[in-house]
């Protein structure tokens, strides 16, 4: 086919990645055959076109064949596309010239044969080529950005990247949803393998928090909708009403002591239910905000509407409020970091393990709290009856590593669980028997950790528990938990009797973690914990800009990563800030006002208002800034009047005459 | 939605109390199970060990004549027997799941002209009873409350696993909910799904009382009145070697062991007859204020 | 099952589908298909959009009439659309563009809707499988290449249903 006048000079670079595409892709036949599609001028394949010589290749030929369109046919352009965008400014050309066919992940790695493949690559690179002889030189638009930060979760990774980004001059607003940041790490009393206190290296965190400048905690509180877009987010928040005015209150409890119920009756939360509270508590001493709260479901005021109200006549500062309502807050901000946390697997899904029907079967978060100086027992191991358990047994992966209940390992059961052995052996003197499948020690300093506990006489056997029973077989059973298991490493179903079991219970996501998500617009995996854009080279980016994610709502973590992962969060929003401005991709639409007969069918179908009738000349008019190129409006205009930049009709009518006309 | 009844070998012999209770009950709840024309072996057990493929055929045959018998209507095949249940449910899932055994299986129905598309529902009675009759329906049927009378509720091994899905594999509770509608008290015990020996009290007779004594020690320490079974060779085992069982561990062993349906439908008031109670070598052991009361006639 | 070929198709044939696909979801559960290295029936061709409310019922048409024998749509599920409710615009288009398609006597399996979700790279690889074959069971779309005035191909190039050769061919 002669070159026509009209048709730009086209380029296209097939690359091999290594043998990712070469293995499964002739790339020299497809090569060959991209150089006799119309309009292509220079036709390469090269092993890494994303290396600095395989860019370098384009900025070449960009220049000396005098290229003015180009096609990369390689990886998803989700992964490249920037890349080799930047490679054609580079060379002079407009960015937008560009076009990639995605051969690697739709192609190589999917396609069993490999004369199909190298078909499927043709017609791929052919479409590409069709469509990118349309293409039109693009501008991109700048968008100022804000300079604070919503932040999503007091935890660890919420209280870390809170920090990190408060001392960098920025404000953020930490909301948490319970009446206390610290999360599950205020809960622990040792962490591993270090066996520091938890308490003392998070609470004077949590206090920085509170006492820090550019940080507004909002505790009991939750986001409730997220408008915007990266730089510009509009973040509307409920704070939940405590029935205490937190600015009034001093923390003195004088309010605890004056409540109507003598005792404490019912299950505190932060003790996972070892211990007592009262209607109106604090939920640890430490809590952050030092604000006594009210749970509206068992005060009696709030469910029956009618008490005596001692606390409100107790508190001198009149900080009590049962009138208090919930309200809304509207903020802005730059960027979102999700720190949301997990959950752990509640082990009533697995009746074999006699969790709820045998008294002394404990998960190990309860256990935390037993073992902890400042929990329900004074960091005392003991039974439901109050005596100290002789033998204690650790099942490991409850709720891990089965298909029946999560498939993944929680990553941290292994180390905790090792822990939780040593402070109980230390605490009790009781033999503890740990029953695992694998042991799993990856991190600094921690298989030595296992070591230690080799050492200390903890008794290792391999193998799954396959259930937990009270049914004696014989007199040393009697009165026991018989833990059942087959130790693998000698091939034998032992059973031992045990006076305590703890369950050491999986990592899964929070039962809302997919409202979360929708509410900020990011995906989750399939087992339901937040998707980060690349698993290796974008770990806490999500594939909305502008919102990041850190910790155990990502996938389950230790303590060191999760606050390694704020960390990144936290600088990925700061360096947004800094910059300034957020480039818009400049697929937007635009209305032809020629063609457009003012119908506003265009109006209704916008989600972002970002189409108005200009009534003067009756025709719709596109805002730029607020459209988010859908591409909606432009399939419904009857009149064909609107076009979306990047994504033309003719684009894509072109594109399709490529993948059918060829091959 | 049409119910089939497949009785299996058992309900016809040595279970005959089952089968006799198990209509009698669905009858009074007027739930006619209507039982499957020209039905064959199951193909449990020893079968299956000594020639699978044969076993599946058999198996298929019987889910092929249910399939037939619908009429292109949605058929579900009630099975009793814990074998044959188990049985059924594998061939149904294996010739999914196995291309050649849904191959070969295929092959030797057409040769007798027939065709097995897997469009039957394979059901054990605990299922119907509390997903399709529902409790509600049985505790209406109910006119003499079993008050004060203690069950341990025995699944056995194959009722709940590995194939079926109606109830937990580890903790069922149908039997329980069903006999708490009933108005008896159910223990929480830890032998509903373990082994009551099966074939084995026939071969290796050590090994297999073990397993029963097992169970029915336990039940004795829970201080019940009756084993409640789903299994005709459950119950065989539980009951019948209670003699020699207590003169090989020494101890008294005496429990009464009956259908579930039988308890059933004693609450429902039935006559002993009809629950082929007469059937049963230890009489089912019922409080005092009970007894006597379920003689309608 | 067994493959039969159907009369008077060529057994080697291979059946063309045309595969928009949204940006967000069904896009990136493709590459998660090819990152796990799941594969598939080689028959689709994508083509990205941001989203499936950008899918005109004309794509489709067009598709069809250049050669396609089946189109495939991948958007968000329900409530999950990046653009909010894009993915339902798709839907009611698809509704009415099932209604022509039906009229005209194309074949209901040849054009299908999924709502793939960016984790569900199995379900690219199950429905492009289970499409294929069935497309196969029906044979080659044959359209007859009527151009009407005004349709794209009289304005410009010849009606190209499926045999254009590269240069070096003619």
């Amino acid at each position: 086919m002669s070159q026509s006048p009209a048709c730009p000079r086209i380029g296209v670079y097939v690359c091999h990645c290594g043998m990712n595409i070469a293995k499964q892709v002739a790339v020299e036949a497809v090569t060959e055959f991209a150089a006799r599609l119309p309009g292509v001028a220079v036709a390469r394949h090269y092993k890494f076109m994303c290396s600095d010589p395989g860019q370098e290749l384009i900025q070449q030929d960009i220049k000396e064949s005098g290229l003015e369109r180009v096609v990369v046919a390689s990886c998803s352009p989700l992964l490249h596309e920037a890349t080799f965008r930047k490679a054609c400014a580079a060379g002079g050309l407009n960015p937008f010239c560009f076009q990639m066919a995605n051969i690697r992940e739709q192609v190589a790695w999917v396609t069993a044969d490999k004369g199909r493949a190298t078909s499927k690559a043709k017609a791929l690179i052919a479409a590409a080529v069709e469509r990118v002889s349309r293409a039109q030189p693009l501008e991109r638009k700048r968008l100022a950005v804000g300079d604070k930060v919503v932040i999503v979760g007091g935890g660890i990774a919420g209280i870390h990247a809170a920090l990190t980004i408060a001392d960098a001059g920025k404000k953020v607003y930490l909301v948490e949803r319970e009446p206390t940041i610290g999360g599950h790490m205020a809960k622990f009393d040792k962490t591993f393998p270090t066996l520091d206190c938890a308490a003392c290296i998070l609470t004077p965190k949590m206090s920085s928090v509170k006492n820090h400048p550019n940080i507004e905690l909002m505790s009991y509180s939750e986001v409730e909708k997220v408008e915007g877009f990266a730089g510009n987010f509009k973040i509307t928040i409920q704070k939940k009403p405590r029935y205490v005015h937190e600015e009034l209150c001093v923390g003195c409890g004088e309010c605890v002591d004056a409540c109507v119920f003598p005792k404490a009756k019912f299950p505190s939360e932060f003790d996972e239910g070892l211990a007592l509270r009262k209607p109106v508590y604090m939920p640890f001493p430490q809590a952050t905000p030092a604000v006594v709260v009210i749970d509206p479901n068992t005060c009696l005021q709030l469910t029956k509407g009618k008490c005596k109200q001692k606390c409100v006549e107790a508190c001198q500062r009149g900080a009590i409020d049962l009138k208090q309502e919930p309200e809304q807050v509207e903020v802005e901000a730059a960027a979102v970091i999700v720190a949301t946390g997990f959950k752990t697997f509640d082990p009533r899904g697995l009746p074999q393990y006699g969790y709820g029907r045998y008294g002394n079967v404990y998960t190990s978060l309860e256990v935390e709290r037993m073992v902890n100086a400042s929990g329900p027992t004074g960091g005392e191991v003991v039974l439901k009856d109050g005596a100290k358990p002789r033998s204690v047994a650790i099942i490991h992966c409850v709720g891990s590593r089965d298909k029946k209940t999560h498939p993944w390992c929680s990553r941290v059961c292994c180390m905790y669980s090792l822990k939780l052995a040593h402070l109980v052996k230390e605490r009790s003197g009781a033999d503890v028997f740990s029953f695992y499948i694998d042991m799993r020690t990856p991190g600094k300093g921690y298989e030595e950790f296992y070591d230690r506990l080799l050492e200390e006489g903890v008794h290792f056997i391999r193998g799954r528990v396959s259930h937990i029973t009270d049914w004696a077989m014989t007199k040393a059973e009697e009165g026991k938990l018989v833990v059942s298991a087959e130790d693998s490493l000698i091939g034998v179903t032992r059973r031992i009797p045990v006076d305590m079991v703890i369950l050491s219970v999986g990592l899964e996501p929070q039962p809302d973690a997919q409202e979360v998500r929708k509410k900020f617009n990011i995906s989750c995996s399939q087992e339901g914990w937040f998707l980060e854009r690349h698993p290796k080279l974008a770990p806490v980016a999500t594939f909305t800009d502008g919102v990041w994610i850190a910790g155990a709502c990502q996938g389950p973590k230790d303590i060191p990563d999760t606050v390694a992962q704020a960390g990144a969060a936290a600088s990925e929003a700061l360096a947004l800030i800094d910059k300034g401005y957020v480039e818009i991709e400049p697929n937007t639409a635009e209305v032809d006002p020629e063609a457009c007969s003012g119908c506003k069918t265009c109006l209704g179908m916008c989600p972002y208002h970002a189409i108005r009738r200009d009534e003067e000349k009756g025709v719709a008019v596109v805002n730029e800034a607020l459209c988010k190129g859908c591409g909606t409006c432009v399939a419904a205009c009857p009149s064909g009047a609107i076009s979306q930049h990047m994504f033309t009709d003719d684009e894509i009518y072109q594109e399709l005459e490529g993948i059918l006309s060829y091959v | 939605m049409r119910f089939l009844y497949y009785p299996g070998c058992s309900l016809k012999s040595s279970g005959r109390a089952y089968e006799e209770s198990l209509l009698a009950v669905f009858a009074r709840l007027q739930f006619p199970l209507e039982e499957l024309p020209e039905w064959n072996c199951c193909g449990a057990t020893a079968y299956m060990g000594i020639d699978e493929k044969k076993a599946f055929v058999l198996a298929a045959r019987n889910l092929a004549l249910a399939e037939q018998h619908g009429d292109g209507q949605p058929v579900h095949l009630v099975a009793p027997c814990a074998a044959c249940y188990l049985v059924l449910l594998k061939t149904q899932k294996y010739m999914v799941e196995y291309k050649p055994i849904g191959r070969a299986i295929s092959d030797a129905l057409k040769s007798v002209g027939l065709k097995y598309r897997g469009q039957v529902k394979i059901r054990h009675p605990l299922d119907v009873l509390i997903k399709e009759v529902g409790l509600e329906r049985i505790r209406a049927a109910v006119s003499r409350p079993l008050e004060g009378m203690k069950i341990a509720c025995y699944y056995g091994c194959q009722v709940v696993r590995p194939f079926a899905e109606f109830d937990d594999p580890h903790d069922p509770m149908s039997m329980d909910d069903l006999l708490r509608a009933c108005g008896a008290e159910t223990v929480d015990w830890p032998c509903k799904v373990r082994c009551c020996g099966a074939m084995l009290t026939g071969t290796v007779e050590e090994v297999g009382q073990r397993r029963s004594y097992m169970i029915l020690h336990e039940a004795m320490r829970r201080g019940v009145d009756a084993v409640a079974t789903a299994c005709p060779l459950c119950q065989f085992n539980l009951e019948c070697f209670q003699g020699p069982m207590s003169r090989r561990y020494r101890d008294q062993v005496e429990m009464s062991v009956a259908y579930f349906t039988q308890i059933v439908g004693k609450a429902m008031g039935l006559d002993e007859r009809t629950l082929g109670m007469h059937r049963l070598f230890i009489p089912l052991r019922q409080p005092p204020a009970l007894l006597g009361t379920s003689h309608d006639c | 099952m067994s493959e039969q070929v159907p009369v008077g198709q060529p057994p080697d044939w291979e059946p063309r589908i045309v595969a928009f696909f949204c940006n967000w979801c069904t896009y990136t559960a493709s590459d998660l298909a090819g990152v796990s290295r799941m594969t598939y029936a080689p028959n689709t061709r994508v083509i990205r959009v941001m989203c499936s409310g950008r899918i005109d019922p004309q794509f489709v048409l067009m598709a069809l009439r250049q050669g396609a024998d089946g189109v495939l749509i991948g958007g968000c599920h329900p409530g999950d659309c990046h653009y909010q409710e894009g993915n339902y615009k798709c839907l009611r288009r698809f509704a009415m563009l099932k209604h022509y398609l039906a009229a005209m006597g194309i074949d209901d399996p040849r054009v299908r809707l999924e709502w793939i979700a960016a984790s569900e790279g199995d379900k690219v690889q199950r429905v492009t499988n289970d499409m294929v074959q069935r497309i196969k069971q029906l044979g080659p779309l044959k359209l007859e290449p009527v151009c009407q005035p005004g349709c794209r191909a009289m304005a410009g190039d010849q009606p190209s249903v499926g045999n254009r050769a590269v240069a070096a061919d003619i």
